[in-house]
């Protein structure tokens, strides 16, 4: 059995106030092994994978346990000693590159910087070594590509060029901080695979820390999973993924595999429209946002907008509100045309229609207690008395599953899930037809997400409320839509039953979303590059 | 990239425009005119006609707007009302004093401050961050004459260091010049140092806490290198911003200054103007510092465009 | 559990305390100093005694009893010009924000011209014209400064209209005047709080400027600025009566500051400088 290169043993970090982020935390990494690091926000994913490299961010201390590298412990070496491991042994790629790239360097500057610095390579050989690496990440025009600046490449590519940048001095270890989460799906796969054949390529060992299981579960050997800075399992990925044994993988894991699945009523046949839009455009900055965009919603129907992002999905549910202008088309709701200005619609064509945000932590005025910003429409659409609008704002918040007294409370101190809620009562304050829901959960941890979107179908069996749901997460698709629509640069390219558009015919983009998306296999990611190289041939 | 500059430098002349219109209406748009406050109490209708014709009030006031604004950009300020001379000719060698002054006080304090801010940054939390901050904290606090007051008592009357006065004549040598204004010159220093030192500080630190200075820091690169390479070169811009900033208050802090050492500036001659009512040298002197004010603003705006790399590299951009 | 890192630092209870003592010495003066503020005691520039703690001025009146008085001005006059450039700039801040591209760039381009000119020389231009009585000292420092203020009220307020709580309330359909005092105001005064700190300091030492130079405060009103001009002399002959009046205007900004920078230093994140090697 060959040795472990890293080592970490009971491992604890603390924040300068006191606050435990990871305790007891132990893991041990071989010689091109990957080890997945899965976890809700919050759970010391992070933590751990900086940890691994002796580093704490601003705030937070290592207090306890051993990290070693080697066989040698880097709590007990120098600071030059620590710093002449770092990058040389184990490198690191974070989530955002833009972020992580100098913007007043060339990405090539930048790439050859380490091995010369840490005396590897001369510049000329880091040079020449780092062209290799664009080569064999895809990169266009490799041979230039360094000489730009990281704000003049795309967002997948620059994801690409930092990890040569760690590739450049050929560590032992990579630890990867969600490396694809900020990048919409199709590009996802993309890098997904550079990196998986890097790995192979040079035998090097990996942490992978990532909140998808179905991401880690195409990269790791093993996955670790972990919650409020404790390991709760740890396992073979093929283990985890089909037989985890304790609860909280299981509720991940259950949760995770129900959207790749299709478990939605089938829509009603009758169809009354409710909300119904006409070839409209709409124009942002003198860029055609929505293009000749026809879609309808019926009467306790939820319709599903998918698309990646600049696909002109949340500027279609701005133009239906009132908030993009709309140069041309129609919108009629309940039968009545809509005028394109928010300003120029009825108080009542407003109370119809509200509106969910992707944020909730953003979509509530923190200066207002949680009673008056759902009580607020209460009052001012129906004018009810101050009492009655108590014992309606009770009731609200009994419905979204919250206690009633939280009413005298500030919405600061609740979770984002609290939060959603408290948005899903304010839109039902008003008693509309639909509610627009944009991205309602992408904010929100998996499982918080997951009892969002029961809230949402339970509200629509008891009340009959109808959503347009706008969302870039296919998985949120199979579970809640019954009609959906697919967008791609401002335009519908297909539209169905949920049903019909999950099975073939495809059309191909909607074929290229579906198999971009991981599945909750270990094999997954190699049988669809073989079923796109057969495509090819 | 050119053009980028091209329009800071016709914005800079744009707002100097305004400047100069703002200059000219506030003494227009205030009840009573210049023979109302120089007659004072004792103005009767009639003596303040026979001004008015004589200093050509009477016309309306676009028409005197532009005649004074065309003077002035050939250099002809007019006629001061009390002594009857040229304000260009008495202005121009007290311009040079105050230039002269505020050079010496941004040729220390520049340097200074932006080497101890930057120290004080990568230091952050440390003793000698801390220090700097109290010191600085203390020194902009503190009112210029104070520091003024303080140094002539001690360091001229009680102890002949240096001379109390600072009057300087045209035939001196530089070297005693250089000497005889030490005091003001310091006094200014200390107060623009710990401004600029804060700020710079502050500028630094905001870089210190991207992503990017992280990473660097992965990459195993020695403090002394992530600072220098990948701190600094994105710092430049705010810096230059900060010493712009602070060099224009340092032209503002030289008319306190000028007057605790009785120094012969444009400072001092414009207060003279004010308490004397004379409406003229009062403009001429406005003029000139609100344009220094202007200028190195510009100055400041174009030096940022070309540390930039982003608008650097405008003009070829992909 | 009380959170320690709101806990004041030893150096803001120490500007507190300076802020506080100053303020119950400006409310009581009259009880407090030991002879009357325009009262002539002694001889001129007599040194400091018994009797008279901090020597007299140039006309013989007892410095400490003016020190006192003169606190009762100096704080007075900051602050209320202070008070009045909040509402002017947080009036016309949030009315560049939420009123529209029209009224937003009538107001930023004049703000940018007046900012162009150095407020003191713009000040001394007006006060060279109108003569400086209280009233119009305290309302051109209080148009000047509230440019300050509008600009950061105006940017305060931008990053709020766009939040999204403040979109829910226009898609309500609610009206302006609900937009700007539900929604925005009560989230844009907080980090307002520490630039009231700032701004006061400013117009503190600005009143005492204009006075050193004769165009702020007039006699026989006491106060500091002005006591440093009137005893600017006596330093010549070796004599500190000019610094007290100097020493009360820095420990009483040095006060504020202190506060000021306690409150700025509980917003501010640690940064990459300070993280472990």
């Amino acid at each position: 059995m060959a040795k472990a290169i890293l080592k970490i043993t009971n491992l604890r970090v603390e924040s300068i106030n006191g606050t435990v982020l990871v305790e007891n935390t132990s893991l041990e990494l071989k010689p091109g092994e990957v080890l997945g690091l899965i976890g809700e926000s919050g759970a010391g994913k992070s933590t751990i994978g900086l940890a691994s490299m002796f580093y704490a961010r601003a705030g937070c201390r290592i207090t306890g346990g051993t990290i070693e590298i080697d066989g040698q412990s880097i709590g007990d070496l120098s600071a030059d000693g620590r710093r002449d491991l770092r990058g040389k042994r184990i490198a690191y790629i974070a989530q955002s590159a833009a972020a992580s790239f100098n913007p007043a360097h060339t990405i090539l500057d930048q790439v050859c910087e380490m091995p010369v610095i840490h005396g590897l390579m001369t510049r000329a050989e880091a040079k020449a070594w780092a062209l290799e690496l664009f080569k064999a990440l895809d990169l266009p025009k490799p041979e230039t590509f360094g000489n730009r600046y990281p704000h003049e490449v795309s967002g997948g590519q620059l994801q690409r060029a930092m990890t040569a940048m760690a590739m450049s001095c050929k560590p032992a270890i990579l630890v990867f901080d969600e490396p694809t989460t900020a990048l919409d799906v199709t590009t996802q796969i993309e890098v997904l695979v550079l990196i998986k054949k890097l790995i192979r390529d040079f035998n090097t060992a990996a942490l992978y820390i990532t909140h998808d299981l179905a991401v880690v579960a195409q990269v790791a050997d093993r996955i670790m999973v972990l919650r409020h800075g404790k390991m709760m399992e740890l396992g073979d990925a093929k283990q985890i993924l089909t037989a985890p044994t304790t609860e909280y993988a299981r509720a991940l894991v259950t949760e995770r595999a129900a959207s790749d699945k299709l478990s939605v009523a089938v829509a009603p046949a009758k169809r009354q429209p409710l909300l119904d839009v006409q070839n409209a455009m709409g124009v942002y900055h003198k860029f055609v946002a929505v293009n000749n965009v026809s879609i309808s919603v019926a009467q306790g129907e939820t319709v599903a907008v998918v698309g990646e992002s600049g696909s002109g999905k949340s500027s279609l549910a701005r133009l239906i509100i009132g908030l993009l202008p709309r140069k041309a088309g129609t919108v009629t709701f309940g039968g009545r045309e809509l005028s394109p200005a928010l300003k120029q619609r009825s108080k009542d064509d407003l109370r119809r229609i509200q509106f969910i945000y992707q944020q909730p932590d953003v979509a509530l005025n923190p200066r207002q207690t949680i009673g008056n910003v759902i009580g607020r429409p209460i009052e001012f659409y129906f004018g009810t008395p101050r009492a009655e609008v108590k014992q309606r704002v009770a009731k609200l918040l009994t419905q979204v599953g919250l206690p009633e007294d939280y009413a005298k409370r500030l919405t600061t101190a609740l979770s984002g899930g609290q939060k959603q809620r408290i948005c899903i009562a304010r839109a039902l304050a008003a008693e509309p037809d639909l509610i627009i829901c944009d991205e309602p959960t992408s904010a929100l941890d998996q499982l918080v997400a997951e009892d969002i979107l029961k809230l949402l179908k339970k509200l629509q069996d008891d009340l009959g409320v109808s959503y347009l749901f706008i969302t870039h997460d296919l998985g949120i698709v199979r579970r809640i839509a019954h009609r959906t629509a697919v967008m791609l640069r401002g335009q519908i390219v297909a539209e169905g039953t949920t049903p019909q558009i999950f099975a073939p015919p495809y059309h191909p983009y909607t074929e290229r979303l579906i198999s971009s998306v991981p599945e909750m296999r270990v094999d997954w990611l190699d049988e669809v590059l073989a079923r796109r190289r057969r495509a090819q041939v | 990239m050119l053009r980028i500059i091209a329009v800071r430098v016709v914005l800079g002349l744009l707002t100097l425009l305004g400047v100069s219109i703002l200059i000219f209406a506030a003494t227009e748009i205030l009840p009573g005119d210049v023979c109302t406050a120089i007659q004072g109490q004792g103005a009767t209708p009639d003596t303040l006609r026979v001004c008015r014709i004589e200093l050509g009030l009477d016309r309306p006031s676009y028409v005197r707007y532009t005649e004074w604004f065309f003077n002035a950009l050939h250099g002809d300020f007019g006629l001061s009302l009390t002594n009857k001379r040229d304000i260009l000719k008495s202005i121009s060698p007290k311009f040079v004093n105050t230039l002269f002054l505020a050079g010496y006080a941004a040729l220390i304090a520049v340097p200074l401050a932006v080497g101890l801010g930057i120290l004080a940054a990568i230091n952050e939390g440390k003793w000698i961050d801390k220090v700097a901050n109290i010191v600085s904290l203390a020194a902009i606090s503190v009112p210029e004459f104070f520091i003024g007051y303080l140094f002539i008592l001690f360091l001229a009357v009680r102890n002949h260091w240096f001379p109390s006065l600072s009057t300087v004549f045209s035939d001196m040598s530089f070297g005693e010049r250089v000497y005889v204004t030490a005091l003001p010159a310091v006094t200014l220093t200390l107060l623009v140092t710990a401004h600029m030192l804060r700020m710079t500080r502050s500028s630094v630190l905001a870089i210190m806490s991207q992503p990017y200075i992280e990473m660097a820091f992965l990459k195993g690169l020695a403090r002394a290198r992530v600072i220098m390479v990948h701190a600094l070169p994105n710092a430049a811009a705010p810096i230059i911003t900060v010493i712009a900033l602070n060099l224009a208050y340092l032209v503002v802090g030289v008319v306190v200054i000028e007057r605790v050492f009785t120094y012969p500036g444009v400072g001092a001659f414009m207060i003279d103007g004010v308490s004397k009512r004379d409406l003229p040298v009062v403009q001429a002197g406005g003029l000139v510092f609100a344009g220094a004010f202007v200028l190195l603003n510009t100055v400041a705006d174009v030096l940022g465009v070309l540390v930039n790399p982003r608008l650097r590299r405008a003009k070829t951009g992909t | 559990m009380i959170n320690r890192r709101y806990w004041p630092t030893v150096t803001a209870w120490i500007g507190a305390a300076i802020v506080a003592a100053f303020i119950v010495i400006a409310i009581f003066a009259p009880w407090i100093a030991p002879f009357g503020e325009s009262q002539s005691v002694g001889e001129t520039w007599q040194p400091s005694t018994n009797t008279y703690w901090l020597g007299t001025d140039n006309i013989g009146r007892d410095i400490l009893s003016r020190v006192i008085y003169g606190a009762r001005t100096t704080i007075g006059v900051a602050l209320v010009t202070t008070v009045l450039s909040f509402m002017i700039g947080i009036t016309t801040g949030l009315l560049a924000a939420v009123g529209g591209p029209a009224i937003d760039q009538v107001l930023s381009r004049l703000v940018d011209v007046i900012l162009s000119i150095p407020l003191l020389i713009f000040a001394l231009i007006i006060l060279s014209m109108m003569g400086s009585s209280l009233i119009t000292l305290v309302l051109t420092i209080a148009v000047l400064d509230s440019t300050r203020v509008f600009r950061l009220a105006r940017s305060v307020a931008q990053n709020i209209v766009v939040l999204e709580y403040v979109e829910a309330a226009r898609l309500r359909g609610e009206g302006l005047p609900w937009i700007i005092f539900r929604e925005i105001l009560p989230n844009a005064l907080p980090p307002m709080i520490s630039e009231f700190g700032l701004r006061f300091c400013f117009n503190f030492l600005f009143v005492a400027g204009l006075s050193f130079l004769g165009l702020g405060i007039q006699p026989p009103l006491a106060d500091w600025g002005g006591m440093v001009r009137e005893n600017g002399g006596a330093v010549f002959g070796g004599k500190a009566a000019p610094l007290w009046p100097a020493l009360a205007i820095a420990l009483m900004t040095v006060g504020v500051n202190l506060v000021v920078d306690w409150i700025l230093s509980m917003n501010a994140r640690p940064s990459g400088a300070s993280a472990e090697m």
